[in-house]
């Protein structure tokens, strides 16, 4: 017997055959390498273990978790958890468990790459430590296995192994910086060495850049930058609850966007390493959002759905009774084209400079930093460039520009007639944040709002 | 609990025997209880316990950390073993490694907790966010929600220069928050804080906040935000509430004093900083109204504790003294680097994650006036509180933060409320152009402070009073 089926067992036992019972059970093994100024500074590695048990019965609802996986204190949490139910508030908004369901087809993990070695970390690392040349690297090599189980009183029962690999850096020149990042299913797709050197290109093109006026700029935005408009929009905007409480920007079967526009939230995407299936057991399929610029889905758990009055889409998470259901496997389509090849100077590859050379004048933008939520309603964000910003004037990347602030509605910058270009190819990144991931082309877009320089 | 440092003594035993010329170990033994009400409902109760060993071992110049839940004695050994093979790998790109000497402490710490917040019953706890969620709605808030956190830590930290020490450390807040959504905005009120207010307290923290007494008002300003005008664009004088200018403390000096950024640790990430250790000492980072104070002994900040995660007794000294730079948030490693005799300053969020630098209490000491002589000695201005948005760059240089609320002021009166009120500026310019500030001081909490990589979230303090600055860009919008 799993450990999951001996807690639904012995929580079922604690509080009778009546009561909704499901158990969690997430075995995570996470390992990264990190670097800073070309060395290997942090180096870690953690096994966890953690059950979650949840009850709803009479009316009320209990979720407790633990680290601890041996017998007593299994049993532990089964009598806390029955304990809190007994005492703790009326739960209305409960939805209910899902019943059995069979999940999508997944591919086999591949466990080398869930389970690196710190040597092959560190090879890597120095794979692209060397690329950098002369100049200062940073960053890191992670690689992470988690094995989820889920069973509840329903009968739904799901198990699913998620393997993931990601090289995130930068290389320094005392005025610039420069990215490159990249994330797989497979370590044998990471090339440390192309990525230091794609991160060393890049600073070398910043070097000593100029001050510009704040205003409206044409931008191509290269994937690095856009996978944080994807996250975004995901986060605030595709977000069922909050769609339900009237503070997101969309709305279902309405030309919100570019006729360009396709975004899936798709566990299976390439190489983006996705569950499929969610916290409550839920199956996770392909979700189309947005097709051709017009709004077609979001995202729910199981109360929000049943508040919204439509199934759940299987995006229950740890978090999402309180802050929404999420995409977490986002992928906006490009547009066909010939993969991209590598490219000489500051553009990502031939895709990016490929909308480039449509750009009278504007900006091309590596990366977004830090970027925060004015409001959800228009979903206007503040953030900054970061790791390379250029000017562009009549199709050529003509000088490096220094880092600015901006302050602009997400979804206004891609509504129809905004999106000048999408780019060919979408490669994928990790989040920084958590366990998402996202495809993101190159955006070509026809105005972004820059309030603010260097100086202030 | 004897098996508690039983087992981190046998991970630094292994790791020594292993090869390791440094090693450490923290078990960590934490409960966790969270509580969140919309509309006068509770939609999650959250319990959680977590247990496990983090060891730190040095080989050579290289480090290596090796977190797990399993406290066996045969589990921890590995532990230790399996933090040098890490260290090992790191060697293969070494670099400098070295710690400034240190007292090997032997000692224990407790916050001080009058009512622990974990054994009050759960319908009491629920009674109060319900209550205070149905009052919000019914003074007609579109979004009614209410939250309280608790922490209680227990660990055990070994080393193999001899430190034994043991801490139990409570923490627990809450607010709550009322959205009001127009056709094309929202409008937020939070009470005491978008976040809530958090402390090393006991359950008397959030008794005394009293939250359902505010409920009304909340709600009330929510939806008068969405009839108010829109907050002027240009540059004027800035009064910031003590709650918006904790944030900014963290962000715009906190951040910008932490040695690991300033050494480039974090540049890939969290970022770097615009401070230059040549500069120690000398460089002016604000008026001379401005002394920060790092202060990890502050009784009942939620950066408070008795030692940090390397072993450091809690400590107390300057950032910054009459508005010169002269200190820095350092653990023993980055201290050595740096070439700096103190540390104290390295914590972790949990067990398995590695101890880092990290914010204490990073805090204003008092100035000469209130809030009430700011306001009627300004005769053109605007008043913003309560943070509701916040950016700043990887040098912490370049910020934008959003408040709640705002007001005109006007020959030394509030005049109309105002919306979306924002400002924009540079750290050192900003600080330079503060010219009142408030002794009003309150030890605000923030309880989601992101760093490193794995993420780990952290818990600081920040003393801070109601200031004036002076020709300060307000108004941006997209």
């Amino acid at each position: 017997m799993t450990i999951a089926e001996q807690v639904l067992q012995a929580a079922r036992q604690a509080v009778g055959g009546s009561a909704d019972v499901d158990v969690n059970v997430a075995h995570t093994h996470e390992a990264l390498t990190r670097f800073a100024n070309s060395y290997i500074h942090q180096n870690v590695a953690s096994d966890t273990a953690t059950v979650t048990l949840r009850i709803h019965r009479g009316g009320r609802t209990a979720v407790n978790t633990t680290t601890v996986t041996d017998d007593a204190a299994l049993a532990a949490l089964v009598e806390r958890t029955a304990a809190a139910v007994r005492v703790s508030p009326k739960d209305p908004g409960w939805a209910g468990l899902s019943g059995p369901a069979a999940l999508p087809h997944s591919p086999s993990p591949d466990l080398a790459t869930g389970e690196a070695a710190p040597d092959d970390r560190a090879e890597e690392v120095k794979a692209y430590i060397e690329a950098v040349g002369g100049l200062t690297a940073a960053g890191f090599y992670r690689n992470r296995m988690v094995v989820t189980e889920y069973v509840n009183s329903e009968g739904q029962s799901a198990h699913g192994t998620v393997v993931e690999a990601a090289i995130d850096g930068i290389a320094k020149t005392p005025t610039s910086d420069g990215a490159a990042r990249q994330a797989s299913r497979l370590m044998t797709d990471l090339d440390g060495a192309a990525l230091g050197a794609r991160a060393a290109a890049k600073a070398l093109a910043s070097q000593d850049p100029i001050e510009i006026d704040p205003g409206e700029y044409e931008v191509v935005l290269e994937p690095t930058a856009a996978s944080d408009v994807l996250w975004i929009l995901g986060g605030f905007g595709f977000n069922g609850k909050a769609c339900n409480e009237g503070t997101s920007f969309v709305k279902l079967g309405e030309q919100q966007f570019d006729p360009t526009v396709t975004l899936t939230d798709d566990p299976l995407s390439g190489p983006a390493a996705g569950t499929l299936f969610d916290a409550e057991g839920t199956p996770r399929p392909a979700l189309t959002l947005v097709r051709n610029g017009v709004t077609r889905a979001v995202t729910h758990d199981r109360r929000s759905a049943r508040e919204a009055g439509v199934p759940s889409t299987g995006h229950a998470g740890a978090e999402s009774a309180v802050h929404g259901a999420e995409p977490v496997n986002l992928r906006l389509e490009p547009i066909p084209g010939p993969p991209p090849t590598e490219v000489e100077g500051p553009a990502a590859d031939s895709a990016v400079l490929a909308l480039v050379a449509a750009v009278r004048r504007g900006l091309l933008v590596t990366d977004h930093w830090y970027t925060r939520c004015l409001d959800p309603r228009r979903l206007v964000m503040t953030g900054l460039t970061r790791n390379g910003v250029w000017l562009i004037e009549n199709g050529e990347i003509t000088r490096p520009v220094k880092n600015l602030r901006f302050t602009q509605s997400y979804p206004e910058a891609l509504a129809p007639g905004r999106v000048l270009g999408i780019g060919t190819h979408a490669p994928a990144f990790a989040s920084k944040y958590g366990a998402a991931s996202a495809m993101a082309p190159a955006l070509h877009l026809a105005g972004w709002n820059f309030t603010g320089g260097a100086s202030g | 609990m004897s098996s508690y440092l039983d087992a981190a003594d046998a991970a630094v035993e292994h790791a020594l025997a292993s090869g390791a010329r440094y090693a450490d170990a923290r078990v960590m033994y934490r409960r966790t209880e969270s509580m969140s009400a919309r509309n006068g409902d509770v939609e999650a109760l959250d319990q959680g316990e977590s247990v496990g060993v983090g060891v730190r071992a040095l080989v050579g110049s290289s480090w290596g950390f090796f977190a797990t839940p399993h406290l066996d004695l045969p589990a921890a050994r590995a532990a230790g073993r399996q933090a040098v093979e890490i260290a090992r790998a790191s060697a293969h790109v070494p670099g400098p490694a070295a710690m400034i000497p240190a007292e090997p402490e032997v000692g224990s710490w407790s916050s001080e907790c009058l009512v622990d917040p974990l054994s009050v019953p759960l319908s009491d706890k629920g009674d109060l966010l319900t209550a205070a969620t149905a009052e919000m709605r019914k003074q007609g808030a579109d979004i009614a929600t209410g939250l309280y956190q608790i922490w209680d830590t227990r660990k055990w930290f070994v080393s193999s220069e001899g430190h034994r020490i043991e801490q139990h450390i409570r923490e627990c807040g809450g607010g709550i928050s009322a959205t009001a959504v127009g056709d094309r905005e929202t409008q937020v009120r939070s009470y005491p804080s978008r976040r809530g207010q958090y402390g090393t307290r006991g359950w008397e923290l959030v008794t005394e906040i009293g939250l359902a007494a505010q409920a009304a008002r909340v709600a009330d300003e929510a939806q008068a935000l969405l009839r108010a005008p829109q907050c002027l664009a240009g540059e004027t004088a800035l009064i910031l509430g003590g709650e918006q200018l904790a944030l900014q403390i963290h962000e715009s000096v906190g951040h910008a004093i932490e040695l690991d950024r300033i050494l480039g640790w974090e540049a890939a990430y969290a970022g770097t900083s615009w401070l230059d250790l040549a500069e120690l000492g000398k460089l002016r980072y604000g008026s001379g109204l401005m002394n920060i104070v790092i202060d990890a002994t502050y009784p009942g900040a939620l950066g408070s504790f008795g030692y940090d995660d390397e072993g450091t007794k809690a400590g107390k000294h300057d950032a910054v003294r009459d508005g010169i730079w002269t200190g820095v948030l350092a653990g023993r490693e980055s201290a050595a680097v740096a070439g700096l005799d103190y540390a104290g300053s390295v914590r972790s969020m949990d067990w398995s994650g590695l101890p880092i630098v990290r914010m204490t209490n990073v805090g204003l000491e008092p100035g000469p006036h209130t809030l009430d002589e700011i306001i009627a000695a300004t005769d053109d201005g605007v008043f913003m509180d309560m943070n509701r948005s916040w950016s700043i760059d990887d040098k912490r240089l370049n910020f934008q933060f959003g408040c709640e609320i705002g007001y005109e002021v006007k020959n030394g009166e509030l005049g109309r409320m105002l919306k979306n009120p924002t400002y924009t500026g540079i750290g050192p310019t900003f600080w330079q152009s503060m010219d009142m500030l408030s002794s009003e001081i309150v030890a605000w909490g923030t309880p989601n402070c992101g760093k490193g990589q794995p993420g780990q979230i952290g818990h600081t303090g920040h003393p801070a009073a109601p200031a004036r600055f002076q020709n300060v860009r307000v108004g941006v919008r997209g």
